[in-house]
C-alpha cells in the first residue's frame, strides 16, 4: 500500500512565546512535531506493518524541517521527502500549503494519506481536507480507529465528543485526533536506521510550480499576544472568608452570575 | 461596497444551535448592508427557516434530501456548492464546529478561495473587515484579511453575539439538489454528550480534572453547575483517569469553550488544556498547588482542597441568588 504521511514541523506551544517586529521569535525555540500528526505517523507504521506497503512522510517547509522528518524516520517511516520553499515562497497561508503538497501528490496513486486533524500553531484544520479535494479523494476527519479490509475502510470519528461509526473506500485521506494510538518514541536503533533512509529534497521548480501558482488568498496584518490580564487574585485568609469573596466579586466585580 | 453573505445554519438534537445565530450578526458585519441569507442543510429543516429569519437573516434557503439525514462532506459539499451557485455570495460564514471544520475547507478548495478559521472577533465592516484568530493554541492572536475573491470564514462558537431576536420577516424558500455518490456511508453515532447541554454554548463550566479524583467526586461540581445553570467540563487528565466520558473533554482535542465563567478545580492547566478555555470572560482556579499553571491564567484563585471548597462555594451562591 502507497500510505503518504503529512507532517508539520511546529512550534512547541509549551514553550514561551516572545513577538517582536511583528513576528513570533524562533531564534532558541523548541521545534517539534505537529503532536497530532505523530499519532498519523504511528497509524502509518501500524498500517504498513498489518498491509503491508511503504510509508513516506512529507513535509513542506525550510531547512530546518529535516530534523522532524529523521525523527519520523527513526519512528519507522521508510521515507521521506522535504518541499523546500524557503527560498520561493514569500507570504504563504493555507490554500498555499495544501496546492504544494497536492501538486506533490497528484502522480503518486496514494491509497492512504495520513494528517493531523490540526496543526497547534497555525491552528485552522484546513489542510488535510483541501489536500484531498485537489486530489479528489475522499477525506474523514479527527478519526479515533481505522480499520482496513480490501478496499473497505471502516472509521470511528469524534464529533464533538460524540462516536461516528462509518464505511468507506480506498483511497482516502484521514485526520488524526488524539486517542488514535499512543505514538511510540523513536528507539537508538531506529534512530541508527533513520540516518541512512532516503529523504529527498525538492523544490517548486521540480514540481513545475509556478510562485503565482501559490501566492496566498489572505494576509496576516498582524500578531500579537493577549492584552495582559490584570494579575489574577489570588484570596488570602481563611478558606470560608476566601469563599465568601469570591462569590462577592463574581457577584459584583466581574458581574457574571 | 456591500456584500451578499451566506450563512450555514446547524441544528443540534432537533434545534438551531446558538452559533447559527451568532453567524448571522458576524454575517450583517461583514455585508456591510447587503443581503445575509442563511442556509439549512438536512432532511428535514424547512420548520427552522423563521427562526433564523427572526435572528437577523434577511431570507432563508433549504436544501433537503433522505442522503443529508447525517452530515457528509460529500453529501453537504454538494448541497453548499448547489447553493452557492445559484446565489453567487461575495462572503461566506460557518461555525467552526465538527460540522463547519470539516466542511469548509472542501468548499474554500472548490471555490478557490481563502479561508480563515476560528475566529473570534471582527474588526471594520464589509470590505474593510479584518478577522482575528487565536493562534499557537491560544497563547497569540493574529488580524487576518482576505487579499480578494471570496471572504469565507468559520467563527469560534460563543465568542460573537447575536443579534436581538426579533419577530421579523423574510422568505423561507428549498432548493432541490440531487444528492449523489456519498463516499461515506454512516453508519452509527455513539452519543455520548450529556443531553441538552452543548458545553461550547454554555455560560458556566465548572470543569474538573485529576484532582478530583473519581467519578463520585465530581457530584459537588455537578450540584455547582446546576445551581447557576451551567454544565461540568472537564481536563483530559479526569477524562483518561475515567472519571467522566471524553464528551466533556476541553481543550485541543476537546471542545474550545468561552463561557462568562469558568472554574477550574483540579486542573493543573496544560497549554492543551489552556488552548480551548483561556479566552473564557471570568476564570476562577481553585487548586492545592500555589504554583499550578491554571493560576497564570485565572482571574481569580483559591489556594485550597477542592472538596473543601466547592461544597461551601455552592452554599455561598446559595445565599446570594
Ligand atoms: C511568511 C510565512 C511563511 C510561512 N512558512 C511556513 C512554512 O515554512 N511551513 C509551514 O508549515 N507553514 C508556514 N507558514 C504558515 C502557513 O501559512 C500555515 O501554517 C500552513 O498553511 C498550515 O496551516 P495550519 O497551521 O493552519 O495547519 P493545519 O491546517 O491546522 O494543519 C493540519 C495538518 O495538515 C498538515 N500540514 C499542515 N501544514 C503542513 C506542511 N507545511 N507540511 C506538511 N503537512 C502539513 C499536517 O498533517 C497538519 O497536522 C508560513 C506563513 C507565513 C505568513
Ligand atoms: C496532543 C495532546 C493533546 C491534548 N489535549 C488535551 C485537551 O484537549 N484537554 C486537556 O485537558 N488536556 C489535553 N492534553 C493533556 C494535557 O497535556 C495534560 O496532561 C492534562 O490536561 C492534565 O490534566 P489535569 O490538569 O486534570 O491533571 P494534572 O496535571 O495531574 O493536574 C491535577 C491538578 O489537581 C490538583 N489537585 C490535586 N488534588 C487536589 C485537591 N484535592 N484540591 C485541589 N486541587 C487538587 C493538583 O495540584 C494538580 O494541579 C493533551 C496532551 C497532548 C499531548
Amino acid at each position: 500500500m502507497n500510505i503518504y504521511v503529512l507532517v508539520k514541523r511546529t512550534f512547541d506551544t509549551e514553550e514561551k512565546l516572545v513577538i517582536s517586529g511583528g513576528k513570533i521569535q524562533e531564534d532558541g525555540a523548541e521545534f517539534i512535531i505537529n503532536p497530532y500528526d505523530e499519532y498519523a505517523i504511528e497509524e502509518a507504521i501500524n498500517v504498513r506493518d498489518e498491509h503491508g506497503g511503504e510509508v513516506i512522510v512529507i513535509t513542506m517547509g525550510g531547512e530546518d524541517a529535516e530534523k522532524q522528518l529523521r525523527t519520523a524516520l527513526a519512528m519507522g517511516a521508510d521515507k521521506a521527502v522535504l518541499i523546500n520553499t524557503e527560498d520561493d515562497v514569500e507570504e504563504m497561508d493555507q490554500f498555499t500549503s495544501a496546492y504544494i503538497l497536492a501538486e506533490y501528490l497528484k502522480d503518486k496513486e496514494a491509497d492512504l494519506i495520513l494528517a493531523g486533524n490540526v496543526a497547534i500553531d497555525g491552528g485552522s484544520g484546513q489542510v488535510g481536507p483541501r489536500v484531498a479535494d485537489l486530489l479528489d479523494i475522499n477525506y474523514v476527519t479527527t478519526i479515533t480507529s481505522l480499520k482496513i479490509e480490501g478496499e473497505k475502510v471502516t472509521i470511528v470519528r469524534d464529533i464533538e465528543g460524540d462516536a461516528e461509526e462509518l464505511e468507506t473506500s480506498l483511497p482516502l485521506l484521514v485526520t488524526a485526533q488524539q486517542g488514535l494510538n499512543e505514538p511510540r518514541y523513536p528507539s537508538l536503533p531506529g534512530i541508527m536506521k533513520a540516518k541512512k533512509k532516503p529523504l529527498e529534497e525538492l523544490e517548486l521548480d521540480d514540481l513545475d510550480i509556478d510562485e503565482d501558482d501559490v501566492e496566498a488568498k489572505t494576509e496576516t496584518i498582524e500578531i500579537y499576544l493577549p492584552p495582559a490580564k490584570a494579575a489574577g487574585r489570588i484570596l488570602e485568609g481563611d478558606i470560608s472568608n476566601q469563599v465568601t469573596e469570591l462569590v462577592s466579586l463574581l457577584k459584583n466585580e466581574a458581574k457574571v452570575i | 461596497m456591500s456584500k451578499k453573505v451566506l450563512v450555514l445554519g446547524e441544528t443540534r438534537e432537533g434545534s438551531l444551535r446558538n452559533v447559527s445565530f451568532e453567524a448571522i450578526a458576524a454575517a450583517k458585519k461583514i455585508s456591510g448592508g447587503g443581503e445575509v441569507v442563511s442556509v439549512l442543510i438536512g432532511d428535514s429543516v424547512g420548520e427552522f427557516g423563521a427562526e433564523l429569519v427572526n435572528y437577523g437573516a434577511d431570507r432563508v434557503i433549504t436544501v433537503e434530501h433522505p442522503h443529508l439525514k447525517s452530515y457528509t462532506s460529500d453529501g453537504y459539499g454538494q448541497a453548499m456548492m448547489a447553493v452557492i451557485d445559484q446565489e453567487q455570495p461575495e462572503a461566506l460564514v460557518f461555525g467552526h464546529t465538527a460540522v463547519g471544520k470539516d466542511l469548509s475547507p472542501k468548499i474554500a478548495s472548490k471555490l478557490q478561495t481563502g479561508l480563515i478559521s476560528d475566529v473570534t472577533d471582527i474588526e471594520g465592516e464589509g470590505d474593510d473587515a479584518v478577522y482575528i484568530r487565536p493562534i499557537y493554541s491560544g497563547k497569540a492572536f493574529e488580524k487576518v484579511k482576505n487579499k480578494g475573491g471570496i471572504d469565507f470564514i468559520t467563527i469560534r462558537p460563543n465568542n460573537i453575539a447575536p443579534l436581538e431576536r426579533e419577530e421579523r420577516s423574510g422568505d423561507v424558500s428549498s432548493l432541490s439538489v440531487d444528492i449523489t455518490n456519498l463516499r461515506t456511508i454512516i453508519q452509527n453515532v455513539v452519543r455520548k454528550s450529556a443531553e441538552g447541554v452543548d458545553l461550547s454554548e454554555a455560560k458556566v463550566i465548572i470543569a474538573g480534572g485529576r484532582g478530583v479524583k473519581s467519578a463520585d467526586g465530581f457530584a459537588p461540581l455537578q450540584e455547582l453547575a446546576d445551581l447557576l445553570g451551567g454544565a461540568v467540563g472537564a481536563s483530559r487528565g479526569a477524562c483518561d483517569a475515567d472519571y467522566v466520558d471524553y464528551s466533556l473533554q476541553i481543550g485541543q482535542t476537546g471542545k474550545v469553550v468561552t463561557p462568562d465563567l469558568y472554574i477550574a478545580a483540579g486542573i493543573s492547566g496544560a497549554i492543551q488544556h489552556l488552548a480551548g478555555m483561556s479566552n473564557s470572560k471570568v476564570i476562577v482556579a481553585i487548586n492545592k498547588d500555589p504554583e499550578a499553571n491554571i493560576f497564570k491564567v485565572a482571574d481569580y484563585g483559591i489556594v485550597g482542597d477542592l472538596f473543601e471548597v466547592i461544597p461551601m462555594l455552592t452554599e455561598e451562591f446559595k445565599k446570594v441568588m
